[in-house]
C-alpha cells in the first residue's frame, strides 16, 4: 500500500481536565476522503487546528509527506500543502474574493517582499487566482469584499484559496455548513473530484454528503476515535450507533 | 479618478500655497508653519505604514523621530567642532551635509527598530502599544542622561545643514525642500500599499490566521513594516532638527508618539493622505487656539472624540468614504 500522506499517531490535547484529543491515530492516504464525524464538542475541530498548526499537540506526532510536522509553524505547515477551510470562515474580510485568492497565489511564488509593483495588475497573480475562483463557481464575486459574500460562498472561497495554494491534502471543516441543498450537492460532486488532486480529510454533520463522499469514516467522540472504517462497517458499528448515528 | 485622490491632489495644493500666500501678504512666519506641517505629516506617514496598513498601534515612533533629529543634531555638531564622531573601534568626521545624514538618520532608526520590532511584535494589542511605548521612553531617558549632547538641555545646530543647489537657510527652499520629501514618500507610500507586501501586510491586520494559513509568517511582514516606517520617521526627525536648528530628549517624549497617532486619527487611519490632512489641522489648530488658550489641547481631545465618534475614517474618510480594496 502506498505511504499515508498524512499521518497522526497518538496525538493528545488538553483543555485543563478537558482531554479534546485522546491517543487519536488516523491517516490519510493518497486520492482517499477520510470523514471525520462525531457530535458537537467530540473534538474534531481541535484535531484539525493541531494539524494546521493553529493549536500545538500535547504530545503525539503529525506526520506529512515524511516529515515531521509538530514543531512548525502555521505558515510553514501551508508552505509545505496543508490547505485548509475553516469552520467558522476565516478571511481577509475587507479584500476582495480575488484577493483573498491571490495573497495564496503570492505565496507559493514565495514573493511577499516585493514592495512597488501593483498586485491588481499583475496576471501572474490574478489569473491563477480566477482560475481558482472558477473551480468553485465563484468567478461572477471576484470582486465582492470577502465580508459580503454568504456563508457558503466564503466556504467555496476558503476552498478556492486552499486550491490556488497547490494543496497536497485538504483539512475542510464542515464545507456544507451554510450551503443550501444546491450548494451541497454541487460541492459534493466537487469534493469527489478533488481527491483525485489531493487527499481530503472532511469533517462534516451532512450525513448524506459523507455517505456519497467517504472512503473512510473514522468516528470521534470525547476526543477518542471509537471507530474508523468503510462507509458500510460505519453504517452497521452498534457502538456508532449508539454514541453518534441514534437509532434509525 | 477617484474622489479621494482628487482630495489629495486639493490638500497637496492647499499645503503647497500656505507657503507663497504668506510671503506674499507679508506673514513669512507662516512659511515655518507649512514647513512643520510637512515635517510632521512626514513622519505619521511612517507611522501610518505600521498603524495603518499594519494595525500596529506603535506608542513609540518618538524613538525613531528622536534618533533622526540626534542624527542630524550629533553629525553637524561634529562638523562644527571639527571632532571626529569616535565609535571605539571606528571615527568618523561629523558632517553639514543633509544626505549623509538622512541615510545616518535612517539606517541608525532601521536597526532600532529592528530590535525593538522584534521584540513587541510577539505581542500585540494594548501589550504592543505598551512595549512600545516602554521602548521609546527607554530611549528618551537614555537622551537625557547622556551629557555629551547636551543630556536634558538638548544640541543646538548652528547652521542649517546643507542640501546640493539649495540654499536651506531660506525658509521657502526649505519648506521645498521638505515638500519635495514628503510628496516622494507618500509616492511610495502609495506603491507599498498596492504592492504583494502591502497586501500581505494589509491582510495580516484584518486577518492573521488567514495570512498564516496560506503560508506567509505575518511575524516578518510586520517586522519588515515597522522597520520601514521607524525610518520614514526618523527621516522626518532629521529635518525636524533642522527645521528648528535644535534636537532635544523632547522628540523622543511620549507625547510626541501621542501626536504622530492623533494625527493619522484626524486625517484618516491607513489613507494616503491621512497623515496630511491631520498634520495641516493639527498645526493650525495648534498655532490658532494655542494663541488665545493654554487650554487648546482640551479642544483637540474634543476634535479627537468627534472624529472617533462620528467619521471613524477621520477628515480623509469624512470627504471620501470608505476604502475600497480592489
Ligand atoms: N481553545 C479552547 N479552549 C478550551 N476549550 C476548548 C477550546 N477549543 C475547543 N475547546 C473544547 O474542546 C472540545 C472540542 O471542541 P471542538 O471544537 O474540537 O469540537 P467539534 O468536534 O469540532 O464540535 P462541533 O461539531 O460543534 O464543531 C469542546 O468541548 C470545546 O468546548
Ligand atoms: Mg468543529
Amino acid at each position: 500500500m502506498a505511504e499515508p500522506v498524512l499521518s497522526i499517531r497518538n496525538l493528545h490535547k488538553s483543555f485543563g481536565a478537558l482531554k479534546a484529543t485522546e491517543d487519536v491515530s488516523i491517516d490519510l492516504n493518497p486520492g482517499e476522503i477520510h470523514a471525520l464525524i462525531g457530535p458537537n464538542g467530540a473534538g474534531k475541530s481541535t484535531l484539525i487546528h493541531q494539524i494546521a498548526g493553529t493549536l500545538k499537540a500535547d504530545s503525539g506526532q503529525i506526520v506529512f509527506l515524511g516529515d515531521r510536522l509538530n514543531d512548525l509553524s502555521v505558515a510553514e505547515r501551508a508552505r509545505r500543502g496543508l490547505g485548509r477551510s475553516f469552520q467558522v470562515s476565516s478571511l481577509a474580510t475587507e479584500f476582495s474574493a480575488l484577493r483573498n485568492v491571490m495573497l495564496a497565489v503570492q505565496s507559493v511564488q514565495g514573493s511577499s517582499f516585493r514592495f512597488f509593483n501593483p498586485v491588481m495588475g499583475d496576471a501572474s497573480l490574478t489569473e491563477p487566482a480566477r482560475a481558482a475562483l472558477a473551480r468553485v463557481g465563484l468567478e461572477t464575486r471576484a470582486d465582492v469584499p470577502a465580508a459580503e459574500l454568504s456563508h457558503g460562498e466564503r466556504r467555496q472561497l476558503e476552498i478556492a484559496i486552499a486550491l490556488a495554494l497547490g494543496s497536497k491534502a485538504f483539512l475542510l471543516d464542515e464545507p456544507m455548513a451554510g450551503m443550501g441543498p444546491e450548494g451541497s450537492k454541487a460541492l459534493t460532486g466537487f469534493l469527489s473530484e478533488l481527491r483525485k488532486e489531493a487527499p481530503i480529510l472532511l469533517i462534516e454533520h451532512d450525513m448524506d454528503a459523507v455517505f456519497a463522499l467517504a472512503d473512510r469514516i473514522s468516528v470521534l467522540v470525547y476526543g477518542r476515535v471509537i471507530a474508523t472504517g468503510t462507509v458500510d462497517e460505519i453504517r452497521t458499528n452498534p457502538e456508532v450507533r449508539r454514541a453518534y448515528l441514534g437509532d434509525e | 479618478m477617484s474622489r479621494e485622490t482628487i482630495i489629495n491632489i486639493g490638500l497637496a495644493l492647499v499645503l503647497l500655497a500656505i507657503p507663497f500666500v504668506a510671503t506674499q501678504m507679508g506673514s513669512p512666519f507662516y512659511v515655518t508653519l507649512a514647513t512643520r506641517m510637512a515635517i510632521l505629516a512626514l513622519a505619521a506617514v511612517g507611522l501610518n505604514l505600521a498603524l495603518g496598513l499594519g494595525g500596529l498601534v506603535s506608542f513609540g515612533h518618538a524613538a525613531f523621530f528622536g534618533v533622526g533629529g540626534y542624527a542630524a543634531g550629533i553629525l553637524a555638531s561634529h562638523a562644527f567642532s571639527m571632532q571626529p564622531l569616535d565609535l571605539g573601534f571606528v571615527a568618523f568626521a561629523g558632517t553639514n551635509s543633509m544626505l549623509v545624514i538622512w541615510l545616518v538618520a535612517i539606517a541608525a532608526a532601521g536597526l532600532l527598530a529592528l530590535f525593538i520590532g522584534a521584540v513587541s511584535l510577539r505581542t500585540s494589542g494594548v501589550y504592543f502599544i505598551m512595549i512600545t511605548l516602554a521602548f521609546a521612553q527607554m530611549t528618551y531617558y537614555f537622551a537625557i542622561s547622556w551629557p555629551a549632547y547636551g543630556g536634558e538641555d538638548g544640541l543646538s545646530i548652528f547652521v542649517r545643514n546643507t542640501f546640493p543647489g539649495i540654499n536651506t537657510m531660506v525658509p521657502m527652499s526649505f519648506f521645498l525642500l521638505c515638500y519635495g520629501v514628503l510628496m516622494a514618500v507618500l509616492v511610495l507610500f502609495a506603491l507599498v500599499a498596492r504592492s504583494r507586501f502591502g497586501s500581505a501586510l494589509q491582510a495580516a491586520r484584518q486577518n492573521e490566521v488567514r495570512v498564516a494559513s496560506v503560508g506567509i509568517a505575518p511575524f516578518r511582514i510586520r517586522l519588515a513594516a515597522f522597520v520601514i516606517s521607524g525610518m520614514t520617521t526618523a527621516l522626518a526627525g532629521a529635518l525636524y532638527a533642522d527645521l528648528n536648528r535644535f534636537v532635544s530628549p523632547s522628540m523622543m517624549s511620549w507625547h510626541m508618539s501621542g501626536e504622530f497617532i492623533v494625527l493619522i486619527i484626524l486625517g484618516g487611519v491607513a489613507r494616503l493622505f491621512g497623515p496630511v490632512a491631520g498634520a495641516m489641522m493639527f498645526v493650525m489648530v495648534e498655532y490658532l487656539l494655542g494663541g488665545m488658550t493654554d487650554r487648546w489641547q482640551f479642544f483637540l481631545g474634543l476634535a479627537l472624540l468627534a472624529v472617533v465618534l462620528f467619521a471613524r475614517g477621520g477628515l480623509i474618510g469624512f470627504l471620501a468614504g470608505k476604502v475600497r480594496h480592489g
